[in-house]
């Protein structure tokens, strides 16, 4: 059983398996974003408190709930590859963070506009979840930072996977704080994203969103994870007889 | 979609690109990082 | 059991001893002392320049400037904590000493905020004053910016160890150090403008005194962790 894993965690063998792998999650998923989209866009009953400004719940949600996930999978991976020094949760962090920051984008920008027609305004401090989205999004840019600054890739990964480790607690800290902070100045109405307990008619697609957005997001990491692999194992031997056959492209 | 349609389309819009681009951004990633590790080996081999 | 007796002063002697020596060396480098000093006092007249002088608006931003003005001060003093001991080789050095590592770095934090967050703690009621902050706000001011420095010395210490010997470091180090520091900063400003409108802040104060607690006995692992990464 053992032979099984160290057969999966060697180079070759992830970087055949991502391939295959990859488009059973993107069919998938791309087939239930479809479904959620169109359900959520013109068969889920418009919302009596939002409107229909409240569709955007379908792209927001998915893309913040990723956002986390990715950095969960960062730290994890991170702390694995420190502890167990197993070089392939490294490489998946490394992987992980730019999909990572790009949802986030994405979650701060839905979150913005669905903001505007909801609060008057673009931006607003006061909202805990923004804000700490925001300080997300710069925990990301310092991970891609100091992996882009240091030059040896074991140090890197090390010192990547302290500041993940770091960064997860600290944005529960700054959630809180957050919290606390909007709850001193009560000016602020913050609204409840999706209004009260939702319809099912209005679920089921939320669901399919995040459920679909998610296997994308699986298959978008394989790839990564595919080109990560070939880029560090790039003077090896197995590397350089599968490219002289002429093998393993795309 | 009331008033909101343009506000609506638009974050579905970001979300598409969002995907798309991650989608291209690592097929471009990939080939770049494969050529160059081709070109090199190729390189040595003529050396040989 | 004299073992264990043997080990508690060598402990407590090597904390004492790195303190020792970074405090003398701050005092042959007044430099390194003065200047975020001079930076903070700096920031804090940019801002009235900037917005007027206007009494009640002065009044109003006064808690976050002077909280800013620590922040950015405070950052710039950590870009020197191990960059002279990595440039000397002391780094390797402590890298090796029988000591455990994070009580040695807990060592050069203490010293850290002896030579930045102490000075900022007692130069900020005069730039209080000019932002017309009441006597017993400048206080409130102080107790928070104590707390805070604490903790941004610890937490920054973190973020300096992960860019020690990198080549642009700094900027690199302010972006680390940020998303660290916001708790903090939120923390410290609010509670000293709640006590400028008279309102309860003692949540505030007991938030940020929880924070140091928490930075003080995990950061110096971490900081710890990171330095052996960077130095290997």
């Amino acid at each position: 059983m053992w032979t099984f894993f160290h057969r999966l965690a060697s180079p070759p063998h992830i970087y055949r398996l991502a391939a295959t792998f990859a488009p059973w999650l993107l069919f998938p998923g791309l087939v239930l974003v479809a479904y959620g989209t169109f359900v959520g866009l013109f068969v889920a009953p418009t919302d009596y408190q939002q409107g229909d400004a409240f569709r955007i719940i379908y792209v927001h949600v998915p893309a913040a709930y990723l956002s986390m996930m990715a950095y969960m999978i960062m730290a994890v991976g991170g702390g694995i590859g420190l502890i167990w020094r197993i070089k392939l949760a490294h490489t998946v962090g490394a992987a992980a963070a730019p999909l990572g920051a790009a949802f986030t984008l994405l979650a701060l920008l839905t979150g913005s506009i669905w903001g505007r027609p909801m609060w008057g305004t673009w931006w607003e401090w006061g909202d805990p979840r923004l804000t700490s989205e925001l300080i997300l999004l710069f925990l990301y840019f310092g991970y891609m930072a100091l992996r882009a600054a240091i030059d040896d890739t074991l140090k890197a990964d090390k010192a990547c996977a302290v500041l993940a480790l770091v960064g997860v607690v600290n944005v529960v800290i700054v959630h809180y704080s957050v919290e606390w902070w909007s709850s001193l100045h009560q000016g602020q109405t913050l609204l409840r994203k999706g209004g009260p307990a939702m319809d099912p008619a209005m679920l089921y697609p939320l669901l399919a969103m995040i459920l679909g957005f998610t296997l994308i997001f699986g298959a978008l990491l394989l790839r990564r994870v595919r080109t990560e692999v070939l880029y560090r194992e790039r003077r090896t031997r197995w590397v350089r007889e599968m490219i002289m056959a002429g093998q393993g492209g795309k | 979609m009331g008033n909101y349609g343009a506000y609506v389309w638009t974050c579905f819009a970001l979300a598409l690109a969002v995907l798309v681009y991650s989608d291209w951004s690592a097929r471009v990633r990939h080939k770049r990082v494969y050529r160059d590790i081709e070109v090199r080996i190729k390189a040595l081999e003529e050396r040989e | 059991m004299s073992d264990n007796e043997a080990q508690q002063p060598a402990i407590l002697a090597g904390l004492i001893a790195v303190i020792r020596r970074d405090l003398l060396l701050a005092w042959k480098r007044p430099g390194d002392v003065l200047n975020p000093l001079f930076f903070f006092a700096m920031v804090c007249t940019l801002f009235p320049l900037a917005v007027g002088p206007g009494a009640t608006q002065l009044m109003f931003i006064g808690p976050g400037v002077l909280w800013v003005a620590a922040l950015l001060a405070t950052l710039l003093s950590l870009n020197s904590l191990f960059m002279s001991d990595y440039e000397d080789g002391s780094l390797e050095q402590l890298l090796v000493s029988p000591q455990p590592l994070p009580v040695l770095v807990l060592g050069k934090t203490i010293a850290h905020w002896l030579c930045s967050g102490v000075p900022l703690v007692l130069v900020s009621p005069l730039l209080a004053a000019t932002y017309r902050m009441p006597t017993d706000v400048i206080g409130v001011m102080m107790l928070t910016l104590t707390l805070g420095t604490v903790c941004l010395s610890l937490l920054g210490s973190i973020g300096a160890a992960l860019t020690v010997g990198l080549n642009r470091g700094t900027a690199l180090l302010s972006l680390l150090i940020l998303p660290l520091a916001m708790p903090v900063l939120l923390l410290g400003a609010n509670t000293v403008s709640l006590a400028a409108d008279n309102e309860m802040y003692s949540t505030g104060i007991w938030a940020l005194g929880a924070y140091a607690v928490a930075a003080l006995s995990l950061s110096p692992y971490a900081t710890a962790a990171a330095l052996r990464i960077s130095n290997e």
